[in-house]
């Protein structure tokens, strides 16, 4: 492992914030009445896109995990495609856990709808990206001693800490303030954002602080 | 003295009830109330010597008509200070100037709107209590000066806050209330009062009108006291003031007697804007009287004085010619009847000074020693000489000034009297609630101190009790605790519980007060001691860090979710949603179990913890296990299969399914009971399939329901039992239907209409019956394992009839629609035992604290919640045919704790089916003790730093209530566990 590594993800995890930060910032140029808290739904979904296009771009730009094997079209579009299923469903997995939660299971699907796919985009589009549709390799990461590199130690802290932040999120939905950001799902998809954005900062520093103590079974 | 852990945790619990009781008790002090039923008495009649007096009849009204005037968080400066003369012209001509007497009321804490309008109104200091006391109605009961007033016929009109209509129903001939919930609203909620003004000043037809304006309580909220928006409010006020006020004063030309306008506050307002503790701001509130009766003689300047918020109830009863209101504490303005002449002045003061002698008579023993009570009647007395000497010699300059020495031993004794009163209600006991919290501390430390020890594999630990009882420092606290007590007691004003408590009671708190902190001390050492070898075996070992990395996902998330849950006690909004609080818990951790399953499946990946070298174990549970939450690997274990990493692999293919798919099912349970009863505050209007279920509608759907459920709970329940429970299971929920069907909310199939609905007595007891038997079953199984030793079978049906008796019971008492609850939490628990806890092998900590957490989700699942009113008092009249009071208090509290107790009575029947080690119910009883007394310490510490918060009365006083039954209930299992713990150790 070495500090150009690091260097190279904590770049990459910069465009990612700059890339929220955007979301929040352009549309209002493009789109009357266009705030967070008010079109929600709208922001809701640029921001998703710009974070899976910038993750995308950042994969096809940087391949962290370099095979050397060449792989036919045929290959990379099942694969593709394998990946949209995937997102799909995660999408629904996290739409269905939502419920069980407690979210109103037909009135407001919409919005409870688009927060699985800004927490999908979160988590499961860089597992995608770095791992591919491969199931195992997904738990392997989230148990203990499963990372095998800087990239999916950086995955590990930052889908942690993306559902960590939905997590927190839920709390002040009870509270009887009255504030326009309690509305469901709106403090749950900030929770997730700043959780994300938390994660993206703190991976970095974390790796760098423990990059002595680090050591990976395959680097 | 060895003790076990659980014998040892159940003493515990059982002090920490007697410290909750003690701070109960000093948290809600008995209010002073007059227990008389409301009866028609005549009037007390004029004292008189010799010759009786012919003056038996009340006193007839000061005023014709009244009009109260009540302006929201009204602070005294915004009427006497610069704010007043700045923005109420004509209020402070009439306050410098004009026919008024203008006063300072104090408010008592808590200074929110309803206890002072009671405070206002009945003259007494609503506690607390009185609203456990009228349990759901919000109907004010107390004897009070409207309900005085409707009696005597007056036609009363009210315009203003909603709090009235709900304390005052069917009191006024005409109301509109207007809600105070939108607080960002202070001109509508103004204009919704004054537009009736004009209209009503015109008619003739009333003699009393309540005006209650919210907005300067509003912008207070908003803006704070120092806004410009207050004098915008202030100058409008001041002009209703003057248009009330120029009515009544052409009105008054023709009929002898004056009008009277009140112009009050209900409680003032901090500078921060809010309201509800004892600040000077919050608790001084203007009051001003205009009425022509009033009149003053050029020159004489009136200072505002200092009265009590309670004097007005006496007052305006007098003024209106009504009786004092029974409980009333406050006393007569004397100012007001001052114009009168010497007879009637004494009339009233007699009048007032009698009824508060008798309500020093009903509340203290000893009242003949009141200094006030002896005033009393010094004064009737020579009031009695003195209507003697009136009407023998009539109008002389003597009897005038006999007339005013009488006056002034009346006036005294009123003074004394009300401070004896009010210094008997509206305090906390601070004294009582210290030693009570005191108390919990001491046991929560205690427990928390020896965690190590009682959950080491012996499961045993040493209670010092003899060295401490003997130490110097034993003596000396004892000392220095009497010394205190005595000290307090013998204060000036002291009216403390523990103080009324004879001496070798209050002795003994004392020595357990001392003889824990004696216990704690020893324990620390011996921790501490412990503490130095643990580092030193960590050396040798070189293992510290990994006694912290052995932290499996699950225990964090069973620490955060008890802290988390902890904290949130301090908001009131968590406490009136604590449901959700537990359902996000609950779904966590079936997501956290998920996790881990899928990791052990698919990975075969094994995170249990590692054994580690033997001599390490007792002080690895030192470091690892302070939180309750783990301990020393030895002996935690729960299966009897071989510790194979991978044994999750051998399972066979349906079951690794059923296992996959667990978490889900559970996950899904909770999720449809979550829908089934809507508790709370914030969404307990939304609909829910309980209402849906109960409406006579769908009565046929509940039948169906019902009969589905019965059949569940038996298919459930049944495959465990000896056959005679079996048949007597069978009966009694056939019972249940029946009695169902009797009292009408099932059908049978062949019953298509309503028929006569009975009480279902007969069916109940039938019931009953078989509770009974089914329970005396499991206790003769149980007593005969004692007898047979190494009866393995016969102990675990003799613990899962028992279970199961308790089960039957639940089922009849819950509410119909609440069946599916019950089913549910067999499944949950049958699906739990089997698929999760068995293969996964979690230590018996975790278990519990599962227990734990599912117990209370069942709880608001049930459909309580943190509110007095959701208690369903119908169970507590099943089978009986009157109130009884201490079944129904014992069946009331069973079905409101069903779901907690019946999971840890789940708890006690997987550990014995499951443990292999002796010890496992023991540390269960422990960690169950630790678990539910964390909690309740933490709770009665917040609530005694916010006892002058805005809901103290509203949210947290009932959550405090709840909290003291919980661990009365947790002592009664833990118990329970530890009488099931004995019996296993002698077999």
């Amino acid at each position: 492992m070495k500090d150009t590594d690091i260097k190279k993800l904590l770049y990459t995890h910069l465009l990612c914030i700059f890339s929220i930060i955007l979301s929040i910032f352009i549309p209002s140029f493009f789109l009357e009445n266009f705030s967070i808290l008010e079109t929600h739904l709208t922001w809701l979904c640029i921001c998703s896109v710009s974070v899976t296009a910038v993750n995308l771009v950042l994969y096809l730009v940087v391949k962290p995990n370099v095979s050397s094997k060449r792989s036919s079209l045929s290959y990379k579009v099942t694969r593709f495609l394998k990946c949209c299923i995937y997102f799909l469903t995660s999408c629904f997995f996290f739409h269905v856990i939502f419920v069980l939660y407690g979210a109103p299971l037909i009135e407001l699907a919409l919005e409870t709808f688009s927060l699985a796919v800004i927490l999908s985009t979160f988590t499961t589009i860089p597992c995608l990206c770095l791992l591919g549709p491969n199931f195992k390799a997904w738990l392997r990461i989230f148990s203990r001693n499963g990372v095998t590199s800087i990239w999916e130690n950086s995955l590990q802290i930052t889908t942690i800490s993306s559902f960590v932040g939905i997590w927190l999120g839920a709390f002040p939905i009870p509270l009887d303030w009255g504030r326009p950001w309690q509305e469901w799902p709106i403090s749950c998809t900030l929770g997730a954002t700043f959780g994300y954005v938390a994660g993206l900062v703190i991976s970095p520093l974390w790796i760098y602080w423990n990059r002595k103590k680090l050591t990976y079974k395959n680097n | 003295m060895r003790l076990g852990s659980g014998t040892f945790a159940a003493g515990c619990v059982v002090i920490e009830v007697l410290g909750v009781a003690l701070f109960l008790r000093g948290f809600f002090p008995a209010p002073v109330f007059s227990g008389a039923e409301r009866q028609a008495e005549s009037p007390a009649p004029e004292p008189s010597a010799g010759a009786s007096s012919n003056w038996t009849e009340l006193p007839p009204p000061l005023f014709s008509k009244v009009v109260i005037l009540l302006i929201d968080a009204l602070r005294d400066d915004f009427v006497f200070g610069s704010k007043g003369v700045k923005f109420m012209p004509y209020t402070t001509y009439l306050v410098e100037k004009g026919s008024s007497l203008s006063f300072v009321a104090e408010a008592k804490p808590p200074t929110v709107t309803m206890p002072r309008i009671k405070a206002l109104l009945t003259g007494s200091l609503p506690g607390f209590i009185d609203v456990v006391r009228n349990l759901n109605s919000p109907t004010l009961m107390e004897d009070n000066v409207i309900t005085r007033a409707k009696a005597a016929g007056k036609r009363i009109i009210f315009y203003g806050d909603e709090t009235w209509v709900k304390l005052f129903p069917k009191h006024f001939v005409e109301y509109d209330g207007t809600t105070s919930f939108f607080v960002s609203d202070y001109t509508e909620v103004d204009n919704n009062v004054t537009r009736h003004l004009d209209k009503v000043l015109k008619r003739q037809d009333w003699d009393m009108l309540i005006l209650h304006y919210l907005g300067l309580d509003h912008i207070g909220h908003i803006s704070g006291p120092s806004s410009p928006l207050v004098g915008h409010k202030l100058s409008e006020m001041d002009s209703i003031l003057m248009k009330i006020h120029t009515a009544l004063l052409a009105e008054e030309r023709d009929p002898l007697l004056p009008s009277l306008l009140v112009l009050c506050g209900d409680h003032g307002m901090s500078e921060a804007g809010g309201h509800g503790a004892s600040s000077m701001e919050e608790v001084n509130t203007a009051l001003v009287l205009v009425s022509s009766a009033f009149e003053r003689k050029p020159g004489d300047v009136r200072h505002p004085t200092r009265v009590q918020q309670t004097d007005l109830a006496a007052t305006l009863s007098i003024g209106l010619g009504l009786p004092i209101p029974k409980s009333n504490t406050g006393g007569l303005m004397f100012p007001v009847v001052e114009g009168r002449p010497m007879r009637e002045q004494l009339r009233f003061l007699h009048l007032n000074t009698l009824q508060l002698s008798k309500l020093l008579q009903e509340n203290v023993p000893s009242y003949n020693k009141e200094p006030g009570f002896e005033q009393f009647k010094v004064s009737e007395r020579s009031h009695r000489n003195w209507i003697r000497l009136y009407l023998e010699e009539n109008n002389s300059e003597v009897v005038f000034n006999l007339g005013a020495k009488v006056r002034r031993q009346y006036l005294d004794a009123l003074r004394t009297l009300k401070l004896s009163l009010s210094r008997r209600v509206a305090q906390y006991d601070v004294y009582s609630m210290a030693v009570g919290t005191v108390l919990v501390l001491e046991a929560l430390v205690l427990l928390l101190l020896s965690v190590p020890q009682a959950l080491s594999s012996r499961a045993e630990l040493d209670v010092p009790l003899l060295s401490p009882v003997c130490s110097l420092l034993f003596y000396l606290l004892l000392l220095a605790l009497a010394a205190l007590h005595v000290v307090v007691c013998t204060a000036a004003d002291s009216s403390c519980y523990l103080c009324g408590l004879p001496w070798l009671a209050a002795g003994g708190v004392m020595t357990l007060i001392a003889a824990l902190l004696c216990a704690g001390m020893s324990a620390l050492t011996r921790v501490f001691a412990g503490g130095k070898c643990l580092s030193q075996v960590g050396l040798a070992f070189q293992n510290p860090p990994q006694s912290t990395s052995r932290w499996s996902e699950l225990d964090l998330l069973s620490f955060l979710g008890t802290v988390g849950h902890v904290l949130s006690l301090g908001a009131s909004s968590f406490i009136e949603e604590e449901h959700q609080t537990w359902y996000f818990l609950v779904n966590t951790l079936c997501l956290a179990l998920c996790h881990q399953i899928y990791r052990k499946c698919l990975l075969g990946d094994d995170c249990a913890p590692q054994h580690c070298p033997h001599t390490g174990e007792e002080f690895d549970g030192v470091a690892v296990a302070l939180q309750g939450k783990r301990a020393g690997p030895e002996g935690w274990e729960l299966s009897r299969a071989p510790a194979d990493p991978s044994s999750l692999e051998a399972l066979r293919g349906s079951e690794r399914w059923m296992v996959l798919a667990s978490p889900w099912l559970v996950l899904a349970c909770c999720r449809l009971l979550r829908s089934l009863n809507q508790t709370g505050v914030q969404w307990a209007h939304r609909p829910d399939l309980g209402h849906w279920l109960t409406s006579s509608d769908h009565k046929a759907e509940l039948s169906v329901l019902a009969a589905l459920s019965l059949t569940m709970i038996f298919v459930l329940v049944q495959k465990r039992c000896s056959l005679t429970s079996k048949v007597a299971m069978a009966f009694g929920l056939l019972g249940i239907y029946c009695y169902r069907a009797a009292i009408g909310n099932v059908l049978f199939p062949w019953q298509q209409d309503n028929k006569d609905i009975s009480k279902g007595i007969t069916e109940a007891r039938f019931v009953y019956v078989f509770v009974l038997g089914i329970l005396f079953t499991g206790t003769k199984d149980l007593l005969k394992s004692q007898i047979i030793a190494a009866d393995f079978t016969a102990r675990t049906v003799g613990l899962w009839e028992i279970h199961s008796g308790l089960v039957l019971l639940a089922t009849l008492l819950l509410r119909p629609h609440n069946l599916p609850v019950l089913v549910l939490s067999l499944a949950i628990q049958t699906i739990m035992a089997q698929f999760i806890w068995r293969p996964l092998r979690h230590d018996v900590a975790e278990v519990t604290v599962m227990h734990y957490w599912f117990g209370q989700a069942f709880f608001y699942f049930q459909g309580n919640s943190n509110s007095i009113a959701t208690v369903d008092i119908s169970a507590g009249f099943v089978g009986l045919d009157a109130y009884m009071e201490i079944p129904a208090m014992f069946l009331t509290a069973f079905a409101t704790y069903s779901g907690p107790v019946l999971w840890a009575s789940h708890l006690v029947n997987f550990l014995t089916s499951e443990a292999s080690s002796g010890s496992a119910l023991s540390h269960a009883c422990f960690c169950y003790a630790l678990i539910c007394s964390i909690p309740v310490s933490v709770y009665i510490i917040l609530v005694t730093s916010l006892r002058y918060h805005l809901f103290i009365w509203s949210v947290f006083s009932p959550k405090l209530l709840y909290e003291g039954m919980h661990l009365l209930i947790t002592a009664a299992v833990c118990i329970f566990f530890t009488a099931m713990d004995q019996t296993n150790t002698k077999s």
